[in-house]
C-alpha cells in the first residue's frame, strides 16, 4: 500500500485543525473525588457539636471580639507602613558606598532579625526598668509615659518588619538591570527621582509577592502582642473563653476572622501583582489559563 | 578664533584605568558643531569607555573633556580646578543624549512616557508641551502608531528608534551612540540606521561608535580609528576606509570585506 493518492489523504487527515481532544476522564474524575472529600470533611465538622458552631455564630460579631479584630487590624496596617519605609531606607543604607551607612543597616537587620519577636515586644514594653528616663537634648520624658502597650506593640512590629522588608527591597532593587540606574544616570535624573521613577517601580515586582507573605504573617505576629496585654483579635477571645470556657468556639471566631483578612489581601496582592507586570507580554493571570485552554501555548511562551 | 575654539567637543590627553587596566592612554579628539564623527576600531579598543567619559558616567584620570565649553565634571574657578557636585554634573549631562547598545528602554512605561520622562523630570518641562514634541519625534522616527507600545511590544529596531527619540527629546547639544545596532537581527539594522542618516544631515552633532563601515562611509564627516586606548588615525571617511595609511587600521578593515 503505497500510492501517492493514499500518503496525501493521510496528509490531509493530519491538518491540525480537525484534531479532536479527546475527553479528559481522569481529571473530571480527580475533581469529583476532591470535591467529594472536601464536602465530605466540611459536613463532618458542621456537624460535630464539639465545634460549638452555635457559640461561633454568637460570637462571631461580637463587641469585644470587633474590638480586637479593630486593633490587630490598625497595629498591622500602622506597623507595616513603618516597616516598609524604614525598610527602603535601610535597603539604600545598605546598597549605599558608604561604609558608616551600611554598617549601620546591617547592624540593625542582623539584630532585629537574629532576635525572637516576642523578646523584641517585652523588652520595649519593660523599657522603663532599663531606661526610665529618655532624654533627647534638654527634653526628656518619663518612659512609662511613652512606652504604652500601644507603642511597645508598634515599635516593637515595626522595627522588626523594617528588618525583614529592607532585605526584601534589597532584594528586588538587585533584580534590577544595571543598566536602567545607568540610563536614569545618563540622562541627567537625580539619585532619588532614578531610585522612584525607574528603579524602584522595576523592583516592585519582585518585592510585591514576599511583600504580601509579610503582610499576612505580621497580621498573626500581632497575636505576640497579647503578652504585653494589648487586647487584639486574639486576647480578645481568650479573654471570653477565660470566662465562658468556649475554648474552642472561641479559637474558631479568630480563626475565622484571620481567614477572612488574609482571603481579602490575597485579592489584594492579584491585583497589584497584575499593575506592576504591565510591562510584561504573557505574563497576566489571563494567559496563564489560556495555556491550558487552548493548544496555542507556543505562541504563549515566546519570551525576548 | 582659533579653531580649538569653535569645537563643540574637545578631549585632551584623556586616559582612563580601570585597576591595573590603562584603557584609554590619551585621547584627544575635536569635534565640531554639526560635525558626524564615527569612531572604529576593534572591541576592547576602549570606545564604550571614551563615551561614557564625555558624558562623565565614567570619571577620568588625567586630560580634560570640555562640551561646549564646559568642562566635564569640574569648574575652573581663580585658577583652581573644582570638582562639580553631583547636581551640576547632572545639569552638564542632561545636555547630551545617549543611545545606548542595549536599547535601557524604561520597560515599565510607555513608548510616550518613555520619551517624556526626562524632559518633564529633568527639564521640568510643561506636560503637554513634552507630550506634543514627543508624538513629533516618534513620528519622526516611524514609530506614531506605536506612542502607547510597551518595549517588550516592540521589536529591536523599533525599541532602538524609541531609544533615539528619548535621547532626542532633550534637545541635546550633542549625540552619543553606542554600537546601537550591534544587538540587532541583521535585517532590522537598517530602519535604524536609515533614522541616523537623518539625523546627521539635520545637523545632529553625533559621536557614533559602530561596526557598520557601510554608514560611516556615507554619514561620516570624519572616522575616528581607535586601538589599544589611542586614536590611531583619523580623517575623512574616504581616505580612512579606502586608503588607511596604519597597518592597524588596515588589518581591522580587512575584516569588513
Ligand atoms: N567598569 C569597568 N571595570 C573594569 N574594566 C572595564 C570596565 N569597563 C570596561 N572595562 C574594560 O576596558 C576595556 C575597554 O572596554 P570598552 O571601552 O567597553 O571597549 P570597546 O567599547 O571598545 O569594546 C575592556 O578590556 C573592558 O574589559
Ligand atoms: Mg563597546
Amino acid at each position: 500500500m503505497s500510492g501517492s493518492a493514499s500518503i496525501q489523504t493521510d496528509d490531509r487527515l493530519r491538518d491540525v485543525k480537525l484534531a479532536h481532544v479527546p475527553f479528559p476522564v481522569t481529571r473530571l474524575a480527580l475533581w469529583i473525588f476532591t470535591l467529594a472529600v472536601a464536602l465530605g470533611f466540611a459536613y463532618i465538622v458542621a456537624i460535630n457539636p464539639n465545634f460549638g458552631w452555635p457559640v461561633v455564630a454568637q460570637y462571631l460579631f461580637d463587641p469585644t471580639v470587633m474590638q480586637g479584630l479593630w486593633v490587630t487590624l490598625g497595629l498591622t496596617v500602622v506597623a507595616m507602613i513603618i516597616g516598609v519605609v524604614l525598610g527602603l531606607i535601610l535597603a539604600i543604607a545598605r546598597m549605599s558606598n558608604d561604609r558608616l551607612a551600611s554598617s549601620l543597616a546591617s547592624l540593625f537587620i542582623w539584630f532585629f532579625r537574629g532576635t525572637p519577636l516576642l523578646v523584641q515586644l517585652i523588652f520595649w514594653y519593660n523599657m522603663s526598668t532599663l531606661f526610665p528616663r529618655i532624654s533627647i537634648g534638654i527634653a526628656s520624658w518619663d518612659t512609662n509615659d511613652l512606652i504604652t502597650p500601644l507603642t511597645a506593640a508598634i515599635v516593637g512590629l515595626a522595627l522588626n518588619e523594617a528588618a525583614y522588608m529592607a532585605e526584601i527591597i534589597r532584594g528586588g532593587l538587585l533584580s534590577v538591570d544595571k543598566g536602567q540606574a545607568e540610563t536614569a544616570e545618563a540622562f541627567g535624573m537625580n539619585r532619588a527621582r532614578a531610585l522612584w521613577r525607574i528603579i524602584i517601580p522595576q523592583a516592585m515586582k519582585s518585592i510585591v509577592p514576599p511583600t504580601g507573605n509579610q503582610l499576612i504573617s505580621m497580621i498573626k505576629a500581632t497575636s505576640l502582642v497579647s503578652v504585653i496585654a494589648m487586647a487584639d483579635l486574639l486576647y480578645s477571645v481568650q479573654s471570653i473563653y477565660n470566662r465562658t470556657f468556649e475554648i474552642i468556639p472561641m479559637l474558631l471566631v479568630a480563626v475565622l476572622w484571620y481567614l477572612f483578612i488574609t482571603s481579602i489581601l490575597n485579592v489584594g496582592q492579584g491585583a497589584i501583582e497584575r499593575y506592576y507586570n504591565r510591562g510584561d507580554r504573557g505574563s497576566t493571570p489571563a494567559d496563564r489559563t489560556k495555556e491550558y485552554a487552548t493548544p496555542m501555548v507556543g505562541a504563549a511562551h515566546e519570551h525576548v | 578664533m582659533s579653531m580649538s575654539e569653535t569645537s563643540l567637543v574637545r578631549a585632551r590627553n584623556v586616559h582612563k584605568a580601570f585597576g591595573p587596566l590603562e584603557v584609554l592612554k590619551g585621547i584627544d579628539l575635536d569635534v565640531a558643531p554639526g560635525e558626524v564623527v564615527v569612531i572604529l576600531g576593534p572591541s576592547g579598543s576602549g570606545k564604550s569607555t571614551f563615551l561614557r567619559c564625555i558624558n562623565h558616567l565614567e570619571a577620568i584620570d588625567q586630560g580634560f573633556i570640555e562640551v561646549d565649553g564646559e568642562q566635564i565634571g569640574y569648574r575652573l574657578r581663580d585658577d583652581r580646578l573644582i570638582k562639580l557636585s553631583n547636581s551640576d554634573i547632572a545639569v552638564q549631562r542632561s545636555k547630551i543624549g545617549m543611545v545606548f547598545q542595549q536599547f535601557n528602554l524604561y520597560p515599565h512605561m510607555t513608548a510616550l512616557q518613555n520619551v517624556i520622562e526626562a524632559p518633564i523630570g529633568v527639564h521640568g518641562q510643561n506636560r503637554n508641551e513634552a507630550v506634543r514634541y514627543a508624538k513629533e519625534l516618534l513620528n519622526r522616527v516611524g514609530l506614531a502608531e506605536k506612542i502607547d507600545a510597551y518595549p517588550r511590544q516592540l521589536s529591536g529596531g523599533q525599541q532602538q528608534r524609541v531609544a533615539i527619540a528619548r535621547a532626542l527629546a532633550i534637545r541635546p547639544r550633542l549625540m552619543l551612540f553606542d554600537e546601537p545596532t550591534s544587538a540587532l537581527d541583521p535585517e532590522l539594522v537598517g530602519e535604524v540606521l536609515a533614522t541616523m542618516r537623518d539625523l546627521a544631515k539635520e545637523g545632529l552633532t553625533m559621536i557614533v561608535v559602530t561596526h557598520e563601515i557601510g554608514f560611516a562611509k556615507e554619514a561620516a564627516d570624519r572616522v575616528v580609528f581607535m586601538d589599544g586606548g589611542v586614536v590611531v588615525e583619523q580623517g575623512p571617511p574616504a581616505e580612512v576606509l579606502t586608503n588607511p595609511s596604519h597597518p592597524r587600521t588596515r588589518s581591522f578593515l580587512s575584516r569588513f570585506i
